[in-house]
């Protein structure tokens, strides 16, 4: 075993770099580069304060994302719980020391940007949970103790974010964990089970929602109701979007935006410029290119040959799905408006942060794909 | 080997799980394209109309109204250039510095500087504050002299009501002015093409005309942001002039009635006797409407409104008047036709007549002796009407006075300040003062006193249709589609049948029963002017074709008392509000005759000193302009 661990850590550097996942990498420059663009015709055609920025992160976290590739899985794997407990003890930092923006505490700090520990959240739960699968028994999955640290391992960061508050965040946490538990073996019935229960207990649930999260729902059943209010949102973004058409108004022509008729289209609504000046088949094709990262990203989980990395990829192919399905149903009026940015393509450090770390250890999975972990 | 197969287990439940879920995804993103598919291919057009409607805003010009002119088209309501000055706040660099410039420039009050600061706190940045609404030729070229140090300034070319004749119209026309918020929700039409800045009719024609004069708003469509400032044009369109209306007067006689009453209170009407036209309509004095369109000054609002001879009131139109003895040729007309005398039937004027111990007296206290119908027309024996009034009574004069268009507005509904007057009989008197008529009242109602009142245009009316002969005219004062001439409208008439094209029927035209009886009163009248001891001889003209009929009157304001009449005074030395008023009717040329006129000098004495002699100016002009007008005939065709 030991023989084993020595030689795959042989890997030459060279040879790191012949085993990364081109398609997977080509994919993720496409969207880094799409990405610049859409944000300079969210500055109106100019290289104004968005472009530059989002320039900037990309230019500084894109090779971090080639630096986290470099270590081996097994390094993950090893720091993966430390991992967790660091992000969690940022949440508890925030939560006391935290920017506070409108109306919520979700920021910290750090001189040259300002991290939101809630979006490392998203990936460092599923290195966790990935870990804890990894050693466990199989037979002892279903087990009471495990469910419980399982559940704790999903509960106390979600704890920290909703109280940031941070809605939209904290349910991509628990799906985020949930898909792990998922495919770690948990029963079926249990998700069967608790999701009763959640349906049962909607209605409590719902009373211990914030008035503007209340508000968000009765918005999203019926937008007209208050056109210009909560409404707003909802209604112009689906405007863009329908307007768009078939081939879309042309790059830097959606009025919709150019006009400033939307809101956030720097963030969360930034699918809605994207498809109202590129149309349908751009938007189509925007999918099809996540659908190319996912599936690459799935590929080399199915050829891991430690279930961590299996485990990694998997969770994380689904979070990137579900980003990118939370998201889109948001701006087409298919869910109600939770902040979830698209992944890369919104403005925002932190997430595209931790997505390109993310990816990092994917593309440390495909280089150590033969990689064994105890 | 346990925990590999452990591991082996765990693999497989991974993977089969994982497939689970990559089918659950496909199906996801299937729903996402098909939701994309749904909002940009199905409905794309109902949201590009909703994208269009949010970035495309129209703005609404104010409408250029139609020009009013007279009948030879000259303009007498147009449109002129004005220069505006308009201040864009946000591109202001220092507004205080901006407005100190300006105060200097343009001499702005103080008033009118905090009226700015307070608009500028009220409007959108980018919404244009006019700080002047009319500056003159030289104020606009000292503002483009300075524009480099006026950053921020627009001067702005815009049209704006004006009328070119000033004051010669105003009573006719009215003027335009700022719509208060009542007209503008009263009139739809307003309310549809409402813009800040545009004015609407207040008074006259312009206010009874609006929805014809009114046009189209220009609208200029411009790009919008969502927080309304605009971005960029996108179209202009063209608004629509409002209509042209011709209207039958005739500038230079309303002119020359101006300087005929000039610092005179009064009146004159000119009227077509074959047509209806009013060739004139002059209500003295008049005032300027050109003050009202930018705001008139309260110090010449003032002025006007203070001035003891009431400009403000339309003499010609709400003016109630006694008619005096202009009145005599209808009681003459009404007494012929009810056979209550005929041209032989004689009184004896002693100056004063006795009626159950009250004295009516005539105007002439030796008494005229001896009259018959001509003479006492001709002479204005008082004591000839008394009597025959008495022989006739009030009902039956009623009767051809009201035919004749006394007691009914002229104009119908074109200005809602006619009055209708009033020309009473027994039973009005019964149903309003709820007392029995009174012998007595018959006498003076005989001699146009007492409840009687009549406008200086109903006065007209009623010597044009004693003038052609006997037969209704429907006056009016707007050139219709299909104007008929003079000569048409002349046989139409005597044929004493015509068809009404707003009732569709045929009216019978004749107001008379017998038309000698017409002819008598017109002979009587006729003699009034142009016979030694007419009323109104020393104003006759004696070129037969100038040469007109007419009939003098002179109303009292006031009982005379016994004191007074034996005083005899000069005018002078009466106080103006208790001076007669003088009125005159005639018509001419007496052979042919074409047009009537009705004058009125309010407290201007007797009728043969103060009204009779304007008469005589006037005539020369009107039957001088006659082939003119008719030439005008043909004029090009207004549909209004």
């Amino acid at each position: 075993m030991f023989q084993h661990d020595r030689l795959s850590n042989e890997i030459t550097l060279f040879q790191k770099i012949k085993n990364l996942d081109y398609i997977l990498l080509v994919s993720v420059i496409l969207l880094s580069v799409l990405s610049i663009f859409v944000m300079y015709s969210t500055d109106g055609g100019e290289i104004l304060f968005h472009t530059k920025n989002h320039f900037v992160k990309l230019a500084v976290f894109f090779p971090l994302m080639i630096f986290v590739a470099f270590f081996n899985i097994k390094f993950w794997h090893n720091f993966s719980y430390i991992i967790y407990l660091i992000v969690i003890l940022l949440l508890i930092y925030v939560s006391f020391f935290g920017i506070k923006s409108s109306g919520s505490k979700r920021w910290m700090d750090l001189y040259l940007f300002v991290l939101q520990p809630s979006e490392l959240m998203k990936v460092a739960i599923i290195m966790c949970l990935a870990k804890y699968f990894h050693r466990i028994k199989i037979e002892n999955v279903n087990s009471f103790t495990s469910i419980t640290i399982v559940l704790s391992i999903i509960i106390i960061p979600i704890i920290f974010v909703i109280s940031q508050p941070d809605l939209g965040t904290s349910i991509l946490i628990a799906l985020s964990g949930l898909i792990i538990l998922w495919l770690g073996g948990m029963k079926i019935k249990y998700f069967i089970y608790s999701f009763i229960t959640f349906l049962i207990s909607l209605p409590f649930i719902i009373s211990f929602l914030k008035p503007y999260q209340k508000l968000r729902i009765l918005t999203f059943l019926d937008p007209d109701r208050d056109p210009l209010g909560a409404g707003y949102q909802i209604i112009q973004s689906k405007i863009a979007i329908g307007s768009g058409g078939l081939n879309g108004k042309g790059f830097l022509k959606g009025t919709q935006s150019y006009l400033d008729f939307l809101p956030e289209k720097h963030t969360d609504f930034i699918f809605t410029l994207f498809s109202e000046e590129f149309g349908f088949i751009g938007s189509v094709g925007l999918l099809i290119l996540y659908s190319i990262i996912i599936f690459r990203i799935l590929r080399i989980g199915a050829i891991s040959r430690s279930n961590f990395a299996r485990l990694f990829c998997f969770g994380y192919a689904f979070a990137i799905f579900i980003y990118i399905v939370v998201n889109l149903s948001m701006v087409l009026g298919l869910l109600p408006i939770v902040g979830s940015p698209l992944p890369i393509m919104s403005y925002g450090g932190s997430s595209m942060l931790a997505t390109m770390i993310g990816f990092g250890i994917v593309l440390s999975a495909k280089i150590n794909h033969k990689q064994m972990i105890a | 080997m346990i925990k590999s197969n452990s591991g082996i287990r765990k693999t497989d439940v991974i993977n089969r799980r994982m497939f689970i879920i990559g089918a659950a995804k496909v199906v996801v993103f299937v729903g996402i394209v098909a939701r994309l598919f749904s909002l940009q291919i199905n409905e794309n057009k109902k949201y590009l109309t909703l994208s269009d409607k949010n970035r495309i805003r129209e703005w609404k010009l104010p409408p250029t109204r139609g020009n009013i002119v007279d009948y030879f088209g000259n303009v007498i309501a147009g449109n002129l250039k004005v220069y505006q000055l308009h201040i864009i706040p946000e591109q202001v660099e220092n507004f205080n510095y901006l407005l100190v410039r300006l105060k200097n420039l343009l001499n702005l009050s103080d008033k009118r500087i905090a009226r700015i600061n307070k608009l500028k706190a009220e409007l959108k940045p980018w919404d244009s504050i006019i700080v002047s609404e009319n500056l003159s030729w030289s104020q606009f070229v000292k503002i483009n002299n300075y524009l480099y140090d006026l950053v921020g300034v627009k001067p702005v070319m815009t049209i704006s009501r004006n009328y070119p004749f000033n004051e010669v119209y105003t009573h006719v026309l009215g003027y335009v002015s700022q719509p208060n918020e009542k007209e503008i929700l009263e009139n739809e039409i307003i309310q549809e093409r409402f813009v800040p800045g545009m004015k609407i009719g207040k008074l006259g024609l312009e206010k009874r005309l609006e929805n014809y004069l009114i046009g189209t708003n220009a609208i200029q469509r411009y790009e919008v942001n969502a927080y309304g400032k605009r971005i960029n044009q996108l179209e202009h369109q063209k608004g629509k002039q409002g209509s042209k209306i011709r209207l039958t007067v005739d500038t230079e006689i309303q002119k020359a009635c101006g300087k005929l009453l000039n610092e005179k209170a009064g009146s004159i009407s000119v009227m077509d006797i074959y047509t209806g036209d009013i060739i004139a309509m002059y209500s003295s004095p008049s005032y300027n409407p050109n003050l009202f369109l930018f705001g008139i000054s309260q110090d010449e609002w003032q002025l006007i409104r203070n001035n003891p001879l009431k400009p403000l009131i339309n003499k010609t139109l709400s003016g109630l008047y006694s008619p005096g003895s202009t009145i005599k040729p209808i009681v003459a007309l009404s007494a012929l036709e009810n056979k209550v005398i005929d041209t032989k039937f004689k009184v004896k004027c002693t100056g004063k007549m006795e009626l159950y111990g009250q004295t009516f007296h005539c105007w002439k206290e030796k008494g005229h002796g001896w009259v018959s119908l001509k003479n006492a027309m001709k002479q204005s024996c008082d004591t000839y009407f008394y009597e025959v009034a008495r022989l006739l009574g009030v009902d039956r004069l009623n009767i051809t006075a009201e035919k004749f268009g006394l007691g009914k507005k002229v104009l119908g509904d074109y200005f809602d300040n006619e009055k209708k007057g009033l020309f009473p009989n027994t039973k009005w008197k019964k149903n309003n003062l709820g007392k029995g008529w009174v012998l007595g009242e018959t006498l003076i109602t005989g001699i146009g006193q007492g409840y009687i009142q009549s406008t200086p245009l109903q006065l007209c009316m009623m010597t044009a249709q004693i003038a052609n002969g006997g037969f209704a005219v429907k006056p009016k004062i707007i050139v219709d589609s299909n104007p008929i001439s003079y000569e048409d409208a002349k046989q139409s008439m005597e044929s004493g049948l015509l068809f009404d094209t707003d009732s569709e029927k045929l009216l019978d035209k004749k107001l008379f029963k017998n038309q000698r009886n017409v002819k008598i009163v017109q002979e009587a009248m006729f003699a009034s002017t142009n016979e030694r001891f007419g009323t109104s001889y020393k104003s006759r003209i004696d070129d037969p074709k100038y040469q007109f009929a007419g009939k003098t009157g002179t109303a009292q304001v006031k009982r005379i008392s016994k004191r007074e009449r034996e005083l005899d005074l000069e005018l002078e030395q009466i106080p103006y509000k208790d001076r007669d008023h003088a009125l005159y009717v005639a018509y001419g040329p007496y052979v042919n005759p074409r047009y009537a006129l009705s004058i009125i000098v309010e407290h201007g004495g007797s009728g043969s000193k103060a009204a009779a002699p304007i008469a005589k100016k006037l005539f020369k002009l009107i039957i001088d302009r006659h082939d003119l007008r008719n030439k005008q005939s043909n004029f090009e065709r207004i549909t209004v």
